[in-house]
Protein backbone atom coordinates (compact mmCIF):
# COMPACT_ATOMS: atom_id res chain seq x y z
CA UNK A 1 0.00 0.00 0.00
CA UNK A 2 1.27 3.35 -0.91
CA UNK A 3 1.85 6.11 1.56
CA UNK A 4 -1.32 7.63 2.70
CA UNK A 5 -2.03 10.45 4.79
CA UNK A 6 -5.61 11.36 5.98
CA UNK A 7 -6.70 14.39 7.54
CA UNK A 8 -7.89 13.99 10.83
CA UNK A 9 -8.02 17.03 12.09
CA UNK A 10 -8.85 20.00 9.74
CA UNK A 11 -6.83 22.99 10.40
CA UNK A 12 -8.35 26.34 11.77
CA UNK A 13 -5.55 28.32 9.87
CA UNK A 14 -3.39 27.37 6.93
CA UNK A 15 -1.00 24.68 7.21
CA UNK A 16 2.12 24.97 5.17
CA UNK A 17 3.14 21.65 5.00
CA UNK A 18 5.72 21.71 1.89
CA UNK A 19 7.13 18.46 3.21
CA UNK A 20 4.09 17.02 1.41
CA UNK A 21 6.02 15.22 -1.29
CA UNK A 22 6.87 11.55 -2.06
CA UNK A 23 10.71 12.37 -1.89
CA UNK A 24 10.49 14.01 1.55
CA UNK A 25 9.42 10.49 3.06
CA UNK A 26 11.42 7.74 1.30
CA UNK A 27 13.06 5.55 3.47
CA UNK A 28 11.27 6.92 6.32
CA UNK A 29 8.63 4.99 8.74
CA UNK A 30 5.35 5.72 9.48
CA UNK A 31 6.48 7.53 12.97
CA UNK A 32 8.98 9.46 11.56
CA UNK A 33 6.53 10.53 8.86
CA UNK A 34 4.28 11.93 11.73
CA UNK A 35 6.85 13.80 13.82
CA UNK A 36 7.99 15.86 10.47
CA UNK A 37 7.52 19.25 10.88
CA UNK A 38 4.62 21.50 9.60
CA UNK A 39 3.92 25.28 9.63
CA UNK A 40 0.82 25.50 11.47
CA UNK A 41 0.18 29.11 11.30
CA UNK A 42 2.99 31.48 13.06
CA UNK A 43 3.83 28.19 14.87
CA UNK A 44 5.61 24.55 13.72
CA UNK A 45 3.79 21.56 14.40
CA UNK A 46 4.45 17.75 13.70
CA UNK A 47 2.43 16.29 10.76
CA UNK A 48 0.86 13.63 13.11
CA UNK A 49 -1.17 16.66 14.57
CA UNK A 50 -3.35 16.88 11.36
CA UNK A 51 -2.74 13.49 9.22
CA UNK A 52 -2.91 9.67 9.98
CA UNK A 53 -0.21 8.23 8.62
CA UNK A 54 -0.59 4.31 6.60
CA UNK A 55 1.08 2.74 4.30
CA UNK A 56 4.73 2.40 3.08
CA UNK A 57 7.19 5.14 1.09
CA UNK A 58 6.63 3.95 -2.38
CA UNK A 59 6.99 7.05 -4.72
CA UNK A 60 3.35 7.77 -4.13
CA UNK A 61 1.76 9.82 -1.71
CA UNK A 62 -1.98 10.15 -1.10
CA UNK A 63 -3.58 12.59 0.71
CA UNK A 64 -7.50 11.82 2.09
CA UNK A 65 -9.57 14.65 3.34
CA UNK A 66 -10.72 18.04 2.46
CA UNK A 67 -7.17 19.44 2.12
CA UNK A 68 -8.54 22.91 1.50
CA UNK A 69 -6.67 24.73 4.14
CA UNK A 70 -3.17 23.00 3.15
CA UNK A 71 -0.65 25.03 1.44
CA UNK A 72 2.30 23.92 -0.99
CA UNK A 73 1.58 20.24 -1.39
CA UNK A 74 4.36 18.97 -3.76
CA UNK A 75 5.89 22.04 -3.39
CA UNK A 76 9.10 21.67 -5.12
CA UNK A 77 8.72 18.07 -6.09
CA UNK A 78 11.28 16.65 -8.51
CA UNK A 79 9.71 12.75 -8.84
CA UNK A 80 7.16 10.54 -7.64
CA UNK A 81 3.35 11.38 -8.03
CA UNK A 82 1.00 12.45 -5.68
CA UNK A 83 -2.75 11.99 -5.40
CA UNK A 84 -4.98 14.54 -3.31
CA UNK A 85 -8.68 12.94 -3.78
CA UNK A 86 -10.04 15.99 -1.97
CA UNK A 87 -9.13 19.46 -2.77
CA UNK A 88 -5.89 21.09 -2.31
CA UNK A 89 -4.62 24.48 -0.91
CA UNK A 90 -2.61 27.08 -2.32
CA UNK A 91 0.66 26.79 -4.19
CA UNK A 92 -0.30 23.34 -5.04
CA UNK A 93 3.02 21.76 -7.31
CA UNK A 94 4.54 25.34 -6.69
CA UNK A 95 7.94 25.70 -8.32
CA UNK A 96 8.11 21.77 -8.88
CA UNK A 97 10.07 20.39 -11.78
CA UNK A 98 8.97 16.74 -12.22
CA UNK A 99 6.59 14.18 -10.92
CA UNK A 100 2.89 14.10 -11.50
CA UNK A 101 0.36 15.61 -9.18
CA UNK A 102 -3.49 14.59 -9.68
CA UNK A 103 -6.40 16.58 -7.55
CA UNK A 104 -9.85 15.05 -7.59
CA UNK A 105 -11.87 18.14 -6.25
CA UNK A 106 -10.67 21.80 -6.35
CA UNK A 107 -7.41 23.45 -5.93
CA UNK A 108 -6.59 26.96 -4.71
CA UNK A 109 -4.52 30.03 -5.90
CA UNK A 110 -1.12 29.60 -7.50
CA UNK A 111 -1.44 25.93 -8.59
CA UNK A 112 2.06 25.42 -10.19
CA UNK A 113 3.51 28.82 -9.93
CA UNK A 114 6.86 29.43 -10.88
CA UNK A 115 7.13 25.26 -11.66
CA UNK A 116 9.94 24.10 -14.29
CA UNK A 117 8.62 20.14 -14.99
CA UNK A 118 6.07 17.46 -14.59
CA UNK A 119 2.35 17.90 -14.27
CA UNK A 120 -0.54 18.60 -12.54
CA UNK A 121 -3.91 17.45 -13.07
CA UNK A 122 -6.63 19.37 -11.14
CA UNK A 123 -10.43 17.71 -11.90
CA UNK A 124 -12.64 20.37 -10.22
CA UNK A 125 -11.40 24.73 -10.29
CA UNK A 126 -8.56 25.95 -9.84
CA UNK A 127 -7.87 29.76 -8.58
CA UNK A 128 -6.29 32.72 -9.48
CA UNK A 129 -2.54 32.72 -10.68
CA UNK A 130 -2.16 29.31 -12.38
CA UNK A 131 1.46 28.40 -13.27
CA UNK A 132 2.27 32.02 -12.82
CA UNK A 133 5.14 34.01 -11.56
CA UNK A 134 5.18 34.93 -7.55
CA UNK A 135 4.11 39.14 -7.08
CA UNK A 136 8.04 40.20 -7.68
CA UNK A 137 9.11 37.92 -10.11
CA UNK A 138 8.90 38.10 -13.79
CA UNK A 139 9.31 34.17 -15.01
CA UNK A 140 6.14 31.80 -14.55
CA UNK A 141 5.61 28.03 -15.64
CA UNK A 142 9.36 27.46 -17.38
CA UNK A 143 7.78 23.87 -18.07
CA UNK A 144 5.62 20.91 -17.59
CA UNK A 145 2.25 21.03 -18.04
CA UNK A 146 -0.93 22.10 -15.74
CA UNK A 147 -4.55 20.45 -16.73
CA UNK A 148 -7.57 21.96 -14.81
CA UNK A 149 -10.94 20.36 -16.06
CA UNK A 150 -12.87 23.04 -14.05
CA UNK A 151 -12.39 27.16 -14.35
CA UNK A 152 -9.49 28.93 -13.21
CA UNK A 153 -9.25 32.20 -11.82
CA UNK A 154 -7.44 35.33 -13.01
CA UNK A 155 -3.64 36.03 -14.28
CA UNK A 156 -3.69 31.93 -15.51
CA UNK A 157 -0.03 31.86 -16.98
CA UNK A 158 1.37 35.42 -15.79
CA UNK A 159 5.07 35.64 -16.69
CA UNK A 160 4.63 32.33 -18.34
CA UNK A 161 7.94 31.23 -19.89
CA UNK A 162 7.53 27.40 -21.37
CA UNK A 163 4.89 24.83 -21.23
CA UNK A 164 1.32 24.17 -21.35
CA UNK A 165 -1.73 25.59 -19.08
CA UNK A 166 -5.10 24.51 -20.16
CA UNK A 167 -8.40 24.78 -18.69
CA UNK A 168 -11.75 22.96 -20.08
CA UNK A 169 -13.70 25.89 -18.57
CA UNK A 170 -13.24 29.70 -18.12
CA UNK A 171 -10.78 31.65 -17.05
CA UNK A 172 -10.72 34.76 -15.34
CA UNK A 173 -9.39 38.36 -16.49
CA UNK A 174 -5.80 38.33 -17.51
CA UNK A 175 -4.99 35.12 -19.15
CA UNK A 176 -1.14 35.10 -20.14
CA UNK A 177 -0.91 38.74 -18.83
CA UNK A 178 3.10 39.63 -19.71
CA UNK A 179 3.46 35.80 -21.19
CA UNK A 180 6.59 35.07 -22.66
CA UNK A 181 6.33 31.66 -24.41
CA UNK A 182 4.46 28.79 -24.12
CA UNK A 183 0.83 27.81 -24.53
CA UNK A 184 -2.26 28.72 -22.72
CA UNK A 185 -5.49 26.76 -23.86
CA UNK A 186 -8.76 27.39 -22.48
CA UNK A 187 -12.12 25.66 -23.85
CA UNK A 188 -14.16 27.59 -22.58
CA UNK A 189 -14.58 31.61 -22.17
CA UNK A 190 -12.00 34.05 -21.82
CA UNK A 191 -12.11 37.55 -19.30
CA UNK A 192 -11.26 40.78 -19.90
CA UNK A 193 -7.75 41.94 -21.08
CA UNK A 194 -6.43 38.67 -22.21
CA UNK A 195 -2.44 38.68 -23.10
CA UNK A 196 -1.56 41.81 -22.11
CA UNK A 197 1.44 42.59 -22.25
CA UNK A 198 2.69 39.15 -24.20
CA UNK A 199 5.61 39.05 -26.36
CA UNK A 200 5.48 35.95 -27.43
CA UNK A 201 3.58 32.36 -26.86
CA UNK A 202 -0.09 31.25 -28.03
CA UNK A 203 -3.65 31.96 -26.54
CA UNK A 204 -6.21 29.84 -27.54
CA UNK A 205 -10.03 29.76 -27.04
CA UNK A 206 -12.99 28.44 -28.28
CA UNK A 207 -15.15 30.54 -27.52
CA UNK A 208 -14.60 34.59 -29.26
CA UNK A 209 -13.42 37.39 -26.94
CA UNK A 210 -13.01 41.08 -26.65
CA UNK A 211 -9.15 41.65 -27.20
CA UNK A 212 -7.10 45.09 -26.35
CA UNK A 213 -6.72 47.51 -29.00
CA UNK A 214 -2.85 46.63 -29.16
CA UNK A 215 -3.46 43.22 -30.82
CA UNK A 216 -4.09 43.21 -34.49
CA UNK A 217 -6.42 41.03 -36.12
CA UNK A 218 -4.23 38.83 -38.48
CA UNK A 219 -6.15 36.15 -40.22
CA UNK A 220 -8.54 33.10 -40.16
CA UNK A 221 -7.70 29.78 -40.85
CA UNK A 222 -6.90 26.41 -39.76
CA UNK A 223 -3.38 25.90 -37.28
CA UNK A 224 -1.99 22.28 -37.91
CA UNK A 225 -0.42 22.72 -34.95
CA UNK A 226 -3.37 23.16 -32.73
CA UNK A 227 -4.73 20.04 -33.73
CA UNK A 228 -1.04 18.73 -32.25
CA UNK A 229 -1.74 20.58 -29.13
CA UNK A 230 -5.71 19.11 -29.19
CA UNK A 231 -4.53 15.65 -29.66
CA UNK A 232 -2.19 15.71 -26.93
CA UNK A 233 -4.74 17.76 -24.32
CA UNK A 234 -7.07 15.36 -25.35
CA UNK A 235 -4.80 12.22 -24.87
CA UNK A 236 -4.54 13.66 -21.34
CA UNK A 237 -8.40 13.52 -20.61
CA UNK A 238 -9.40 16.89 -21.17
CA UNK A 239 -12.79 16.80 -23.72
CA UNK A 240 -11.67 18.43 -26.15
CA UNK A 241 -14.55 18.78 -28.99
CA UNK A 242 -13.94 16.74 -32.66
CA UNK A 243 -14.94 20.13 -34.50
CA UNK A 244 -12.69 22.19 -32.71
CA UNK A 245 -9.60 20.35 -34.13
CA UNK A 246 -10.04 21.46 -37.62
CA UNK A 247 -12.07 24.40 -37.33
CA UNK A 248 -10.84 28.12 -38.27
CA UNK A 249 -9.51 30.12 -35.66
CA UNK A 250 -9.20 33.95 -35.74
CA UNK A 251 -5.48 34.60 -35.44
CA UNK A 252 -4.84 38.12 -33.59
CA UNK A 253 -1.35 39.34 -32.88
CA UNK A 254 -0.09 40.96 -29.81
CA UNK A 255 0.80 42.65 -27.57
CA UNK A 256 1.60 45.81 -29.77
CA UNK A 257 2.84 47.31 -26.59
CA UNK A 258 5.67 44.75 -26.21
CA UNK A 259 7.42 42.50 -29.07
CA UNK A 260 4.00 42.26 -30.97
CA UNK A 261 5.07 38.28 -31.49
CA UNK A 262 2.31 36.58 -29.43
CA UNK A 263 -0.75 35.33 -30.86
CA UNK A 264 -4.38 34.48 -29.67
CA UNK A 265 -6.54 31.84 -31.32
CA UNK A 266 -10.14 32.68 -30.98
CA UNK A 267 -12.19 29.60 -32.64
CA UNK A 268 -14.23 31.18 -35.49
CA UNK A 269 -18.17 31.35 -35.54
CA UNK B 1 15.57 -25.21 -55.67
CA UNK B 2 12.53 -25.14 -57.79
CA UNK B 3 9.25 -23.05 -56.97
CA UNK B 4 6.55 -23.77 -59.68
CA UNK B 5 9.05 -25.03 -62.30
CA UNK B 6 10.99 -21.62 -61.58
CA UNK B 7 14.66 -22.36 -61.16
CA UNK B 8 15.71 -20.38 -57.92
CA UNK B 9 19.92 -20.11 -58.53
CA UNK B 10 21.73 -21.25 -55.46
CA UNK B 11 23.56 -17.91 -54.54
CA UNK B 12 23.04 -15.04 -52.50
CA UNK B 13 22.15 -11.01 -52.04
CA UNK B 14 24.62 -8.88 -51.06
CA UNK B 15 23.08 -6.36 -48.85
CA UNK B 16 25.13 -3.15 -47.38
CA UNK B 17 24.89 -1.10 -44.13
CA UNK B 18 23.16 2.01 -44.40
CA UNK B 19 21.56 4.27 -42.30
CA UNK B 20 17.40 4.77 -42.66
CA UNK B 21 14.91 7.51 -41.52
CA UNK B 22 10.90 7.57 -41.70
CA UNK B 23 9.08 10.39 -42.41
CA UNK B 24 5.69 10.96 -42.19
CA UNK B 25 4.07 13.92 -43.68
CA UNK B 26 0.46 14.72 -43.39
CA UNK B 27 -1.94 16.91 -45.27
CA UNK B 28 -5.79 18.65 -45.92
CA UNK B 29 -6.11 15.46 -48.12
CA UNK B 30 -4.48 12.04 -48.67
CA UNK B 31 -4.19 13.65 -52.64
CA UNK B 32 -1.40 16.46 -51.06
CA UNK B 33 0.22 14.13 -48.86
CA UNK B 34 1.24 12.21 -51.61
CA UNK B 35 2.45 14.56 -53.92
CA UNK B 36 4.65 15.60 -51.24
CA UNK B 37 5.67 11.89 -50.95
CA UNK B 38 6.51 11.16 -54.68
CA UNK B 39 8.06 14.62 -54.87
CA UNK B 40 10.13 13.76 -51.81
CA UNK B 41 10.95 10.35 -52.92
CA UNK B 42 11.81 11.21 -57.04
CA UNK B 43 15.14 10.78 -58.09
CA UNK B 44 16.16 8.80 -55.20
CA UNK B 45 16.56 5.69 -57.13
CA UNK B 46 19.96 5.08 -56.04
CA UNK B 47 22.62 6.22 -53.06
CA UNK B 48 25.28 5.97 -56.51
CA UNK B 49 24.05 8.55 -58.65
CA UNK B 50 21.23 10.04 -56.28
CA UNK B 51 22.93 10.49 -52.60
CA UNK B 52 20.34 8.75 -51.04
CA UNK B 53 17.17 5.90 -51.92
CA UNK B 54 13.98 6.65 -50.73
CA UNK B 55 10.39 5.32 -51.11
CA UNK B 56 7.02 5.54 -49.75
CA UNK B 57 6.42 2.81 -47.46
CA UNK B 58 2.80 3.06 -46.77
CA UNK B 59 -0.69 5.50 -46.26
CA UNK B 60 -1.29 6.24 -42.80
CA UNK B 61 -4.70 6.44 -41.84
CA UNK B 62 -5.62 10.07 -40.35
CA UNK B 63 -6.56 8.38 -36.71
CA UNK B 64 -2.73 7.38 -36.65
CA UNK B 65 -1.33 10.59 -37.70
CA UNK B 66 -0.10 13.17 -34.72
CA UNK B 67 -2.67 15.77 -36.41
CA UNK B 68 -5.58 14.05 -37.17
CA UNK B 69 -5.03 14.19 -41.49
CA UNK B 70 -4.14 11.57 -43.97
CA UNK B 71 -0.74 10.56 -44.07
CA UNK B 72 2.31 8.90 -45.98
CA UNK B 73 5.14 7.16 -43.98
CA UNK B 74 8.37 7.44 -46.71
CA UNK B 75 11.66 6.04 -46.16
CA UNK B 76 14.98 7.54 -46.78
CA UNK B 77 18.32 5.85 -46.50
CA UNK B 78 22.03 6.82 -47.19
CA UNK B 79 25.24 5.17 -46.49
CA UNK B 80 25.94 7.46 -43.48
CA UNK B 81 24.28 9.21 -40.52
CA UNK B 82 25.70 12.76 -41.43
CA UNK B 83 24.36 12.40 -45.06
CA UNK B 84 21.20 11.29 -43.77
CA UNK B 85 20.55 14.46 -42.00
CA UNK B 86 21.34 16.24 -44.92
CA UNK B 87 19.42 14.50 -47.47
CA UNK B 88 16.23 15.18 -44.91
CA UNK B 89 16.74 18.96 -44.59
CA UNK B 90 17.23 18.89 -48.48
CA UNK B 91 14.12 17.13 -49.14
CA UNK B 92 11.85 17.88 -46.36
CA UNK B 93 12.96 21.59 -47.15
CA UNK B 94 12.40 21.78 -50.90
CA UNK B 95 9.80 18.90 -51.54
CA UNK B 96 7.64 18.65 -48.06
CA UNK B 97 7.39 22.10 -47.27
CA UNK B 98 6.90 23.76 -50.68
CA UNK B 99 3.45 20.95 -50.48
CA UNK B 100 0.42 23.08 -49.78
CA UNK B 101 -1.26 22.29 -46.39
CA UNK B 102 1.31 19.64 -45.06
CA UNK B 103 3.18 18.70 -42.15
CA UNK B 104 5.94 16.71 -41.42
CA UNK B 105 6.93 14.72 -38.30
CA UNK B 106 9.32 11.99 -36.84
CA UNK B 107 7.93 8.58 -37.21
CA UNK B 108 10.78 6.43 -36.33
CA UNK B 109 11.38 6.24 -32.36
CA UNK B 110 15.74 6.09 -32.26
CA UNK B 111 18.28 6.82 -29.76
CA UNK B 112 19.68 8.22 -32.65
CA UNK B 113 18.43 11.51 -34.14
CA UNK B 114 19.52 14.55 -36.45
CA UNK B 115 18.19 18.13 -36.74
CA UNK B 116 15.69 18.05 -39.21
CA UNK B 117 13.10 21.16 -38.61
CA UNK B 118 15.79 22.48 -36.50
CA UNK B 119 17.15 23.85 -39.45
CA UNK B 120 15.05 24.46 -41.88
CA UNK B 121 13.02 26.76 -38.98
CA UNK B 122 15.51 29.51 -40.11
CA UNK B 123 13.29 29.39 -43.43
CA UNK B 124 10.27 31.36 -41.04
CA UNK B 125 12.77 34.37 -40.93
CA UNK B 126 12.52 34.45 -37.38
CA UNK B 127 8.89 34.86 -37.37
CA UNK B 128 8.72 30.75 -36.86
CA UNK B 129 7.72 29.62 -33.22
CA UNK B 130 7.61 26.10 -32.02
CA UNK B 131 5.54 24.05 -29.62
CA UNK B 132 6.86 21.22 -27.27
CA UNK B 133 4.48 18.31 -26.56
CA UNK B 134 5.61 14.79 -24.89
CA UNK B 135 9.60 16.45 -25.11
CA UNK B 136 9.03 16.39 -29.04
CA UNK B 137 9.62 20.27 -30.55
CA UNK B 138 7.44 21.38 -33.55
CA UNK B 139 8.37 24.04 -35.35
CA UNK B 140 5.58 26.48 -37.47
CA UNK B 141 6.84 27.98 -40.09
CA UNK B 142 4.80 30.94 -41.54
CA UNK B 143 3.61 30.18 -45.19
CA UNK B 144 1.44 31.66 -47.52
CA UNK B 145 -1.10 29.05 -46.53
CA UNK B 146 -0.48 29.17 -42.98
CA UNK B 147 2.00 27.09 -40.77
CA UNK B 148 4.00 24.42 -41.70
CA UNK B 149 4.71 22.16 -39.11
CA UNK B 150 7.64 20.03 -38.94
CA UNK B 151 9.35 17.79 -36.24
CA UNK B 152 12.71 19.23 -34.90
CA UNK B 153 14.59 16.30 -34.96
CA UNK B 154 14.18 12.53 -36.64
CA UNK B 155 14.91 9.41 -35.18
CA UNK B 156 17.80 7.68 -37.57
CA UNK B 157 19.02 4.22 -37.34
CA UNK B 158 21.37 1.43 -38.80
CA UNK B 159 19.76 -0.14 -41.96
CA UNK B 160 20.22 -2.51 -44.84
CA UNK B 161 20.05 -1.67 -48.06
CA UNK B 162 20.69 -3.24 -51.52
CA UNK B 163 18.72 -6.43 -51.12
CA UNK B 164 17.78 -7.68 -54.80
CA UNK B 165 15.79 -10.14 -56.67
CA UNK B 166 17.25 -10.91 -60.36
CA UNK B 167 14.02 -12.33 -62.25
CA UNK B 168 14.61 -13.92 -65.81
CA UNK B 169 12.57 -14.46 -68.20
CA UNK B 170 11.80 -15.68 -71.55
CA UNK B 171 10.84 -11.99 -72.85
CA UNK B 172 9.73 -8.94 -71.38
CA UNK B 173 5.96 -9.58 -70.71
CA UNK B 174 6.39 -12.20 -68.75
CA UNK B 175 9.26 -10.93 -66.56
CA UNK B 176 7.50 -7.74 -66.26
CA UNK B 177 4.90 -9.62 -64.26
CA UNK B 178 6.71 -11.43 -62.24
CA UNK B 179 7.92 -8.15 -61.43
CA UNK B 180 5.10 -6.66 -60.98
CA UNK B 181 3.96 -9.12 -58.92
CA UNK B 182 6.61 -9.59 -56.63
CA UNK B 183 6.87 -6.07 -56.07
CA UNK B 184 3.54 -5.71 -55.07
CA UNK B 185 4.37 -8.73 -52.28
CA UNK B 186 7.63 -7.08 -51.37
CA UNK B 187 5.34 -3.89 -50.19
CA UNK B 188 2.85 -5.63 -48.09
CA UNK B 189 6.73 -5.63 -45.68
CA UNK B 190 6.40 -3.11 -43.10
CA UNK B 191 10.30 -1.00 -42.82
CA UNK B 192 11.30 -1.38 -46.73
CA UNK B 193 10.82 0.62 -49.92
CA UNK B 194 11.51 -0.38 -53.20
CA UNK B 195 13.24 2.71 -54.37
CA UNK B 196 13.31 2.09 -57.87
CA UNK B 197 10.97 3.01 -60.55
CA UNK B 198 7.52 1.56 -59.37
CA UNK B 199 10.13 -0.99 -57.61
CA UNK B 200 11.30 -2.13 -60.91
CA UNK B 201 15.02 -1.99 -62.25
CA UNK B 202 16.27 -2.94 -65.61
CA UNK B 203 19.85 -1.39 -65.71
CA UNK B 204 21.51 -3.71 -62.97
CA UNK B 205 25.11 -2.22 -62.56
CA UNK B 206 28.33 -3.75 -61.74
CA UNK B 207 30.91 -2.06 -59.66
CA UNK B 208 33.47 -0.34 -61.94
CA UNK B 209 33.95 0.08 -65.61
CA UNK B 210 36.52 0.33 -68.18
CA UNK B 211 36.36 4.05 -68.29
CA UNK B 212 38.42 5.53 -64.90
CA UNK B 213 35.42 7.83 -64.24
CA UNK B 214 32.94 5.73 -64.17
CA UNK B 215 32.40 4.14 -60.81
CA UNK B 216 29.57 1.34 -61.87
CA UNK B 217 28.56 0.25 -65.29
CA UNK B 218 26.25 -2.16 -66.70
CA UNK B 219 25.89 -5.47 -65.65
CA UNK B 220 27.02 -7.20 -68.71
CA UNK B 221 26.40 -10.92 -66.96
CA UNK B 222 22.66 -10.05 -67.05
CA UNK B 223 22.25 -7.97 -70.35
CA UNK B 224 20.43 -10.69 -72.88
CA UNK B 225 22.65 -8.93 -75.92
CA UNK B 226 25.59 -9.34 -74.58
CA UNK B 227 25.39 -13.17 -74.24
CA UNK B 228 27.63 -13.85 -76.92
CA UNK B 229 30.50 -11.13 -75.65
CA UNK B 230 30.25 -10.48 -72.43
CA UNK B 231 33.00 -12.57 -70.48
CA UNK B 232 30.91 -14.14 -67.85
CA UNK B 233 27.14 -14.48 -68.85
CA UNK B 234 24.86 -15.50 -66.23
CA UNK B 235 21.97 -16.22 -68.83
CA UNK B 236 20.67 -19.32 -70.10
CA UNK B 237 19.89 -19.18 -73.70
CA UNK B 238 16.35 -19.36 -73.35
CA UNK B 239 16.30 -15.75 -71.10
CA UNK B 240 15.61 -12.88 -73.42
CA UNK B 241 14.93 -10.31 -70.23
CA UNK B 242 15.84 -9.90 -66.76
CA UNK B 243 14.44 -7.06 -64.39
CA UNK B 244 15.41 -6.47 -60.84
CA UNK B 245 14.04 -5.50 -57.54
CA UNK B 246 16.26 -3.66 -54.94
CA UNK B 247 15.25 -3.67 -51.11
CA UNK B 248 16.29 -1.15 -48.33
CA UNK B 249 14.98 -1.56 -45.06
CA UNK B 250 15.22 -0.28 -41.77
CA UNK B 251 16.70 -3.73 -40.39
CA UNK B 252 17.67 -6.94 -42.15
CA UNK B 253 14.84 -9.10 -41.17
CA UNK B 254 12.33 -6.74 -42.81
CA UNK B 255 14.43 -7.15 -46.07
CA UNK B 256 14.85 -10.97 -46.20
CA UNK B 257 10.60 -11.22 -45.37
CA UNK B 258 10.07 -9.01 -48.47
CA UNK B 259 12.82 -10.87 -50.67
CA UNK B 260 10.69 -14.34 -49.33
CA UNK B 261 7.49 -12.95 -50.45
CA UNK B 262 8.94 -11.25 -53.31
CA UNK B 263 10.59 -15.40 -54.22
CA UNK B 264 6.87 -16.81 -53.14
CA UNK B 265 4.92 -14.21 -55.72
CA UNK B 266 7.38 -14.22 -58.91
CA UNK B 267 7.11 -17.09 -60.53
CA UNK B 268 4.83 -17.67 -63.11
CA UNK B 269 4.97 -19.09 -66.67
CA UNK B 270 7.60 -17.32 -68.83
CA UNK B 271 9.90 -16.64 -65.92
CA UNK B 272 12.70 -19.42 -65.66
CA UNK B 273 15.07 -18.10 -63.14
CA UNK B 274 15.45 -16.38 -59.95
CA UNK B 275 18.66 -15.60 -58.41
CA UNK B 276 20.12 -12.69 -56.77
CA UNK B 277 22.97 -10.15 -57.37
CA UNK B 278 26.19 -10.27 -55.56
CA UNK B 279 29.29 -8.92 -56.00
CA UNK B 280 31.30 -12.22 -55.07
CA UNK B 281 30.36 -11.13 -50.95
CA UNK B 282 34.00 -8.64 -51.00
CA UNK B 283 31.66 -5.23 -50.42
CA UNK B 284 28.44 -5.59 -49.05
CA UNK B 285 28.01 -6.60 -45.11
CA UNK B 286 24.94 -8.90 -45.24
CA UNK B 287 24.91 -12.06 -47.67
CA UNK B 288 21.77 -13.20 -47.77
CA UNK B 289 21.06 -16.39 -49.48
CA UNK B 290 17.89 -17.25 -51.71
CA UNK B 291 17.55 -21.37 -50.25
CA UNK B 292 17.64 -19.45 -46.71
CA UNK B 293 14.62 -17.57 -47.48
CA UNK B 294 12.97 -21.21 -48.61
CA UNK B 295 13.56 -23.65 -46.19
CA UNK B 296 10.36 -25.49 -47.99
CA UNK B 297 11.37 -24.96 -51.90
CA UNK B 298 10.98 -28.30 -54.12
CA UNK B 299 15.21 -29.52 -54.84
CA UNK B 300 15.85 -30.07 -58.78
CA UNK B 301 16.41 -33.31 -60.25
Amino acid sequence: MSLTLTLHTEPEVPLEAEALKPERFEGMTAAQIAAVAVLYGNQEAPLGDFFRVAGEPDGELCIRGDATRVKMIGAGMTRGRIVVEGNAGMHLGAAMSGGEIFVAGNAGDWVGAEMSGGSIVVKGNAGHLLGSAARGGRVGIRGGEIIVHGNAGNEIGSGMRRGLVAVAGDSGDFTGVNMLAGTVVVLGRLGWRTGAGMKRGSIVSCHPAELLPTFSYACTYRPVSLRLVFGHLRARGLPVAQEHFAARYHRWSGDGIESNRGEVLLLAA
Amino acid sequence: MLIDDVVIVDTFAEAFAMWGARVLITAENEKWALAAARSMTGFATSVIGCKCEAGIERAVPAAETPDGRPGMAVLLFTTSEDGLAKRLVERVGQCVMTCPTTACYNALASENTVVVGGSLRYFGDGFQASKLLDSRRFWRVPVMDGEFVVEERFGVQPAVGGGNLLLLGEDVAPTLAAAEAAAAAMRTVPGVILPFPDGVVRSGSKVGSRYKSVIASTNDAYCPTLRAVATASQLPEEVGCVLEIVIDGLDLAAVEEAMRRGLAAAPRSGLRQISAGNYGGNLGQYKIALRDLLPGARREG
